[in-house]
């Protein structure tokens, strides 16, 4: 079988991964098996990242109360050139079907609407302003020293935890 | 003005952006992974809580990726605060500064306010609702909207996804509305 038809396989068949049009970043696309020092290559561009995040105070509170005020137009030029470079990205993969360095061909998630992208992008939204952080930039700020943002991380597990168990329940 | 002493400044958004934008194609090149950050939270709950429900049991080692990623963005906070650190206090605009002065923020020297964020003031019902309240919406609705701003507002958008732009539409509608309305109210607590 094909790598390609083992991961439609896997995809269809896999029923831990029911959710997959409600949560489509939670995905390993990669059928391939490495070992789990392999992971390490990811560890390094979370570190590139997190310097980026701090460096260009996008992890700042301050930043993003002002793009919530429109007083600077920091956050928009950082998101905004962020998507025309993954647009093109994106584009040029698909178009030259550039393959990963394990020569898989790459696959891209088509997300499904529901009602969960408003009434969580709203409940988000009003935490993202709070606590000025993301989930990424929260554990930026940790590293920067702020070190009371470990329960604030903390209770954003306890949320992830929270939706799981009430999730049968909730709208979407 | 030598190289370090540059990147030790604050980075303009036009160096910034792209280079979160390239994040996009490194880890779908170096292994077919989707840009996400947020799903870490779930990853967390299914390896240490997952107390038998459905949405956590899965194999999360398969997405172990992801923790490395995340620990690597906190190793990062690291190295910027400290190797790379800027000098200098945080540049605000004088409108945010003179509006925070009047709740008694006044410190800038750190991208956290720390006379919100603090120790001290954990068990404060401010510090409640800020640390603690914040956080609990971070989770639940990045979860509840099924990513966040990396998963919809850069990874979806790059990929022409209408339900990304949904979300990043009521992310930032949630955010005006925490801001202008809300926050005012809080912060006089």
């Amino acid at each position: 079988m094909s790598t390609q038809e083992n991961h439609k396989k896997f995809l269809t068949e896999n029923t831990d991964f029911e959710m997959r049009s409600l949560d489509a970043v939670c995905f390993n696309e990669s059928e391939l098996s490495h070992p789990w020092w392999y992971n390490f290559k990811y560890l390094f561009v979370g570190v590139l990242f997190g310097i980026l995040l701090v460096k260009a105070e996008i992890v700042s509170w301050f930043r993003i109360q002002e793009m919530f005020k429109f007083q600077s137009f920091h956050m928009y030029g950082v998101i905004g050139s962020a998507v025309v470079v993954g647009v093109i990205s994106v584009w040029l993969i698909k178009k030259f079907k550039i393959k990963t360095i394990y020569g898989e061909p790459i696959e891209f998630v088509k997300k499904d609407f529901n009602k969960g992208q408003i009434y969580g992008g709203l409940l988000f939204g009003l935490g993202w302003a709070v606590t000025g952080a993301c989930p990424g930039p929260l554990f930026a700020q940790i590293g920067t020293g702020a070190s009371v943002v470990a329960v604030t991380l903390l209770s954003a597990i306890a949320g992830t935890w929270a939706y799981g168990r009430l999730r049968e329940k909730l709208p979407h | 003005m030598n190289l370090i002493d540059w990147i030790r400044q604050p980075w303009p958004w036009y160096v910034a952006g792209p280079l979160i934008g390239l994040v996009i194609p490194l880890l779908l090149i170096i292994g077919n992974k989707t840009f996400g950050i947020s799903s870490s939270l779930r990853h967390i709950c299914a390896a240490c809580i997952p107390a038998g429900i459905s949405y956590f049991k899965y194999d999360w080692k398969r997405e172990a990726w992801n923790l490395f990623l995340v620990c690597g963005i906190f190793l990062g906070g690291i190295i910027a605060a400290t190797l790379l650190q800027n000098p200098d206090p945080v540049q605000v605009n004088p409108k945010l500064a003179e509006e925070l002065a009047g709740y008694g923020i006044n410190d800038f020297s750190n991208l956290v306010p720390l006379q919100l964020f603090n120790w001290e003031n954990l068990l404060s019902l401010k510090g409640l609702l800020f640390t603690v309240g914040g956080g609990f919406l971070v989770g639940f609705g990045t979860r509840y909207a099924g990513g966040c701003t990396s998963g919809h507002s850069i990874m979806g958008l790059s990929n022409l996804q209408l339900p990304s732009l949904i979300a990043t539409i009521c992310f930032m509608v949630g955010g005006f509305i925490m801001t202008n309305l809300i926050l005012p109210i809080l912060l006089k607590l």
